[in-house]
């Protein structure tokens, strides 16, 4: 079960090594910043339905475009920046605008028909049913 | 001018370290933060996804201004992680507030998962126009 899974969304051994070297880094800095690239994102799966969530903190939700196609889930998006307005001294800006976009292959294959996003606190989730012909068949064995 | 001014204005621990642990197993992150200036305010807006009002602690003490968020880490049930990306947790993040902030003027506005701070400066810290009559 553990392979498939990791080959399913996209396993790319630098990527992870680099997520390490980046996770390693942040124990001995104390602090860090949260996350991978942007926007960071968390998958979880099981037989019937995947769950991809999304930090993507200040993005008004009508900016997000979520799209499905075969096993590809793909997020795309714009975070507008802040309008400091007149006269304003910019101290420090670490936070990022702009737009993005940013891609996983899922598992197996899912029924965007049916596919539900909920975005709260900052935070997109996205709950993807399997599609039913990517399920698994179970094959009758008849004894002759 | 700007370097001078953050002095005086806003200054943050990030680069700190953890000076203080907390005893909850979670980690500790410093939220991505933009500081602007205006003339009669400071506006510091915090990146802290998963967070909501419930879950934030905002306190003055002795000048330094902490904020600590809470992101919601509840994980979808009978499911398996099968890529972490990011790992909900603690933000956390203190700011030395100079002179000119006025600690009875703080604000402070979550929503969507940014935290705004509106923190007043005093009256004596204002620019002020000296209006100039001609005789």
């Amino acid at each position: 079960m553990f392979w498939p899974d990791i080959r399913g969304v996209g396993f790319d051994p630098f990527s992870e090594m680099r997520r390490l070297q980046r996770e390693v880094n942040r124990l001995f800095e104390g602090y860090g910043e949260a996350g991978d690239a942007w926007p960071s994102m968390n998958v979880w799966s099981n037989r019937n339905e995947v769950v991809v969530s999304a930090e993507v903190p200040g993005v008004d939700p009508n900016d997000l475009r979520v799209t499905v196609q075969n096993d590809v889930f793909t997020l795309e998006g714009e975070r507008k920046p802040e309008d400091p307005g007149e006269g304003v001294v910019n101290h420090r800006a670490e936070r990022e605008f702009g737009r993005f976009a940013r891609s996983v292959r899922l598992p197996y294959e899912v029924d965007n028909a049916k596919a539900v996003a909920k975005y709260r606190n900052g935070i997109l989730t996205v709950t993807l049913p399997r599609s039913e012909l990517s399920k698994p068949r179970q094959i009758a064995v008849a004894s002759e | 001018m700007s370097a001078r001014k953050e002095e005086t204005a806003v200054e943050t621990t990030k680069d700190r370290g953890t000076a203080v642990e907390l005893t909850r197993d979670q980690p500790v992150f410093a939220p991505a933060t933009d500081i602007y200036e205006r003339d009669d305010s400071m506006l510091v807006v915090c990146d802290m996804p998963g967070v909501d009002e419930k879950h934030l602690d905002i306190t003055l003490e002795e000048g330094v201004l902490t904020i600590l968020g809470y992101a919601d880490a509840t994980t979808p049930s009978e499911h398996e992680l099968i890529y972490r990306g990011y790992t909900p947790g603690v933000f956390r993040r203190a700011f030395t507030l100079g002179a000119e902030a006025d600690p009875e003027k703080i604000r402070a506005k979550i929503s969507n998962g940014v935290l705004r701070l509106e923190i007043g400066k005093t009256e004596k810290a204002r620019p002020r126009k000296i209006p100039v009559v001609s005789e």
